[in-house]
């Protein structure tokens, strides 16, 4: 293509250069007269997009399928919106209470609470929040489930208060009267549910947010939640208890003279309604939440909801390292508590070993694969690829049978004579044993780059080294050694990460003593939901991993790691 | 007045749904997804109710997915992607009311979906206190309790529970499973603590400690397993003179592989397995699991279960109908959890101290197991 243009254009080009050289004294042009400099940038660019395109599938498939999800799963380790979701009047609320003081929060605290805990069990929200409280409370959870069967028993005294008064307030439809906008109401009026048009939308009345404020509030919550989630006719729907606590509320708070301003339909009844509130029988909030479960009453579940009230937490991370959240700031937890770190240290360890006997067992192995004639090389290379071709469950569960005190190993051990019968080996259900089966499954990552690495190294330089007079040692180690280091150093690094992150093996053989810190991640995720301190578990060790990696860059080098010639 | 609204409200929230179904009930879902634990147990579900299913509807076809074990967060990740793909799964009780917490789970009205018992007992009655939660279908009773390797205990076989904790009348390794749940009932029974204050005495931390302690002085001879295969494993090669697991996969060892092995019943601790329903199914898969569902746990159905596996049927009219197993001729009635031979000192699973207390009790027990 550019060869093409350069052939029809070359006439052209040889006169504008002889041009040049007479008068034009500018920057340098094409062939096609934009200057020579945005010329190579534009072709160059379009190398560069044709080349992002090319592996555009690629990357988009890394980003989505890998990095998107890591991310996401990464945040989680610090989001903590929930708490402030479903409690939002209470959290906003108990800012300023003193968590220290040793007092218990204040009646307008509780009253958020019952009212951020009626819509959320109408959602069914507040079990969930119980379960996430219940990491960091023991009882949350059945607390917030039995709060939210309770809660509807305290809005009824104003609702059965206001209905004996007139029976003109049991009736949804009446209430969408006062409080629905008159457009709206007739929107409802020629709406039918059958033809499957959608709802028309609430819309308050006009000024009513001015004489009702709270009633309006909590209206528009209910009627969102019955139109949108609950799909049922606003106008023929009962309102919740919550709106006549709210709604006694507005009659003997700041705004109940605004009352008489009102002339809407209804005007009578409100009226009354005013009239009557100021004498009517009352809630205590507190007293109510005490009946449901004296928890409530008691500091623990207030420092708990003050701590884990902002968006974000470090409590996880904190949990992950055996520390937790107290009011008076981060603590160390009991010690009958601590796991992580003994599980860091002993992941670390394990790991280690691991990697040091896959090396010893290893290097052999490559270095008689890398000297053999090509045909026995290539049939013993497939024994060591066939444990590959193997369900990595067959293997871990065939090295039990070999492990276990009446295994194999054992059998013929006490047959030889070399173990007494009544003192068989723990080879399993231990640190042994974790570190016998892991070795045997990531070998191939050790042999692998290894044999690849030898092969590269010319046998004339171990006979240059003996003609000199090396000995078979000094030769080996001086000369040979050497060049087969980017090896080990690949398959380390290999095997060492691998195993960092193994669960299914260690919980398999490992016992008690013998499992890693992903067995608890594994335990996070799917057993105990806690998926937020999983995520922090596994920040923690992909950090690390990455600070490893940069200390092996620092000592070793990366450059001096090779997975084959 | 509380649970009389509750009552309204949940039947109100099921009549509007039961309306939708009727709707929708010409076109129902052609394909089930089903989950369950595969194994055995899976094969008896299959056996007892999914095929006679399938039989009766030649259009519909029913997929397997063997993912009970991990189904909450299975779920719960389905949920956030805004894609369920299970139609019903199978889960211990336990994990239902979390789904059902967590609002993973549909809640039910047990007398508008499942089907009333032949003499007319409404669902709920004839289920009882196995509806542990509005969101269960309760299946099978099964029991969490030890086997015994008859050749390794002397002449004086394990009779109580107390057994497993003394190394000196029976040596050798036991199995316990690899939680804090059952075991600290077990430890506490064995330290002395009444029956009727376990729970009282395992809320606080020192009774946490001293079924630790209790659990302690057999440290060192217990191998803690986390799957139900390997307590039947261990006690086949001879590795472990008894363990704990769930009694179906004992009555297997037993009866099938005719191993010397025999069930140590004390203090076994009942446990439900059932459905559930994913919360926010379409329409037309609803109504297709809704029809199968009061099928599979109908009266008979529930029995016929029983013939391929020992778990008893949670339905109370369901108990006379056990018969013999499918293959082997025996009865079965002996060899269900719930028989009154092998109940005489039996724990419910307490669901609400545990749903409470696993995440602290869990952290303590690993801590002390890790040491």
């Amino acid at each position: 293509m550019s060869d093409a243009n350069n052939a029809t254009t070359a006439p052209n080009s040889a006169l504008a250069a002889e041009r040049a050289e007479d008068e034009y004294t500018g920057p340098m042009l094409a062939a096609d007269g934009t200057p020579l400099k945005r010329s190579l940038n534009r072709a160059l660019r379009r190398q560069k997009i044709s080349a992002l395109l090319l592996i555009a599938p690629l990357l988009i498939f890394v980003l989505v399928t890998f990095i998107a999800p890591i991310a996401d799963m990464l945040f989680r380790s610090v989001e903590n919106q929930i708490v402030q979701d479903t409690l939002p009047r209470t959290t906003t609320e108990l800012k300023n209470w003193d968590s220290e003081g040793g007092e218990l929060p204040d009646q307008t605290v509780y009253k958020s609470l019952y009212q951020d805990i009626y819509v959320a069990q109408e959602r069914k929200l507040h079990t969930r929040l119980g379960s996430r409280l219940n990491y960091e409370l023991t009882g949350a959870s059945s607390l917030f489930r039995k709060s939210g069967r309770g809660v509807d028993d305290i809005g009824e005294v104003y609702q059965d208060q206001f209905e004996d008064l007139n029976a003109f307030w049991k009736k949804g439809e009446n209430w969408n009267d006062v409080l629905g906008s008159d457009a709206w109401l007739a929107a409802m009026n020629d709406w039918k549910k059958a033809s499957g048009d959608a709802q028309p939308p609430f819309e308050m009345r006009d000024g009513i947010a001015d004489i009702l404020p709270q009633t309006a509030d909590y209206y528009s919550i209910f009627a969102d939640f019955v139109q949108n989630e609950d799909e049922d006719n606003l106008y023929k729907e009962d309102p919740w208890p919550l709106i006549y606590s709210a709604f006694y509320d507005d009659l003997t708070g700041p705004t109940a003279e605004q009352v008489a301003t009102y002339a809407g339909p209804g005007a009578t009844e409100l009226a009354e309604a005013a009239a009557a509130a100021p004498s009517f029988a009352t809630v205590d909030y507190m007293d109510a939440f005490a009946d449901i479960d004296k928890d409530w009453v008691e500091l623990p579940i207030w420092q708990t909801i003050a701590t884990y009230s902002p968006k974000f937490t470090n409590g996880y991370f904190l949990n992950a390292v055996d520390m937790q959240k107290t009011p008076d700031g981060p603590a160390l937890r009991p010690e009958d508590e601590r796991i992580y770190w003994t599980l860091f240290k002993r992941t670390l360890f394990m790991s280690v070993c691991i990697t040091l006997s896959c090396i010893l067992l290893g290097y052999p192995i490559g270095w008689i694969l890398a000297n053999l004639p090509a045909r026995t090389a290539n049939l013993l290379m497939i024994l060591v690829l066939l444990p590959f071709w193997t369900s990595l469950l067959v293997r871990t569960s065939a090295w039990k049978v070999m492990l276990q005190q009446q295994g194999v190993i054992n059998d013929t051990l006490v047959w030889l004579g070399v173990v007494a019968d009544d003192s068989r080996l723990a080879l399993i259900n231990n640190q042994t044993g974790t570190i016998i089966a892991m070795t045997h499954i990531l070998l191939p990552f050790m042999i692998l780059p290894l044999y690849s690495v030898m092969k590269t190294v010319p046998p004339s330089y171990l006979r240059a080294a003996k003609s000199l007079g090396a000995t078979n040692w000094t030769a080996f180690w001086r000369v040979y050694f050497p060049q087969s280091v980017p090896g080990i150093g690949a398959g380390s690094i290999l095997v060492f990460i691998l195993s960092i992150g193994y669960y299914i093996t260690p919980e398999i053989v490992g016992g008690r003593t013998g499992t890693f810190i992903s067995n608890r991640i594994a335990y996070h995720i799917s057993s105990s939901l806690n998926w937020g301190l999983a995520a922090a578990l596994g920040a923690i060790l992909l950090a690390v991993v990455l600070g490893l990696y940069y200390a092996y860059d620092k000592i070793v080098g990366i450059d001096n790691v090779k997975l084959g010639g | 007045m509380k649970f009389t609204t509750t009552l309204l409200a949940s039947s109100a929230i099921v009549g509007a749904g039961t309306l939708a179904f009727a709707d929708a009930h010409g076109n129902m879902a052609k394909e089930m997804t089903l989950v369950s634990w595969g194994g055995a147990y899976q094969a008896s579900q299959d056996k007892a109710y999914v095929q006679p299913y399938l039989e009766m509807h030649p259009d519909v076809t029913a997929v397997w997915d063997e993912s009970s074990a991990e189904a909450v967060a299975k779920l719960r990740a389905m949920n956030e992607a805004g894609n369920v793909t299970w139609d019903l799964v199978d889960v211990v009780a336990a994990d239902a009311i979390r789904l059902c917490d967590e609002g993973l789970a549909m809640e039910i009205d047990a007398d508008e979906v499942l089907a009333a018992a032949p003499d007319g007992t409404s669902a709920s009655d004839d289920f009882g206190d196995l509806l542990v939660s509005d969101c269960f279908i309760p299946q099978i009773v099964y029991s969490t309790t030890f086997g015994y390797r008859t050749d390794m205990v002397g002449d004086t076989p394990p009779t109580k529970i107390c057994d497993v904790f003394d190394t000196d009348a029976y040596p050798g390794k036991r199995a316990l499973e690899k939680r804090p749940i059952n075991n600290m009932e077990w430890a506490l029974l064995c330290d002395g603590v009444d029956k009727a204050d376990v729970y009282d005495v395992l809320a606080t931390p020192e009774g946490q400690e001293k079924a630790l302690a209790k659990l302690d002085t057999i440290k060192d001879d217990v191998i803690w397993w986390s799957a139900g295969a390997d307590t039947p494993q261990l006690l086949a090669d001879g590795e472990i003179v008894m363990g704990s697991t769930y009694n179906g996969r004992l009555f297997s060892v037993i009866e099938e592989q005719k191993q010397p092995v025999a069930m140590l019943w004390d203090a076994q601790v009942f446990d439900l397995d059932g459905w559930i329903i994913p919360a926010g199914l379409p329409d037309d898969r609803l109504a297709r699991v809704m029809d199968f569902v009061k099928f599979a746990t109908d009266t008979q159905r529930l029995a016929d279960q029983s013939k391929y596996i020992s778990y008893g049927p949670a339905r109370l009219s369901s108990a006379p109908l056990v018969g013999q197993h499918a293959d082997m001729g025996i009865d079965m009635a002996p060899h269900m959890p719930t028989d009154p031979a092998n109940a005489q000192n039996t724990f419910l699973y307490n669901y609400e101290f545990w749903a409470d207390y696993r995440d602290d009790i869990d952290a303590k027990f690993q801590a002390w197991l890790a040491q």
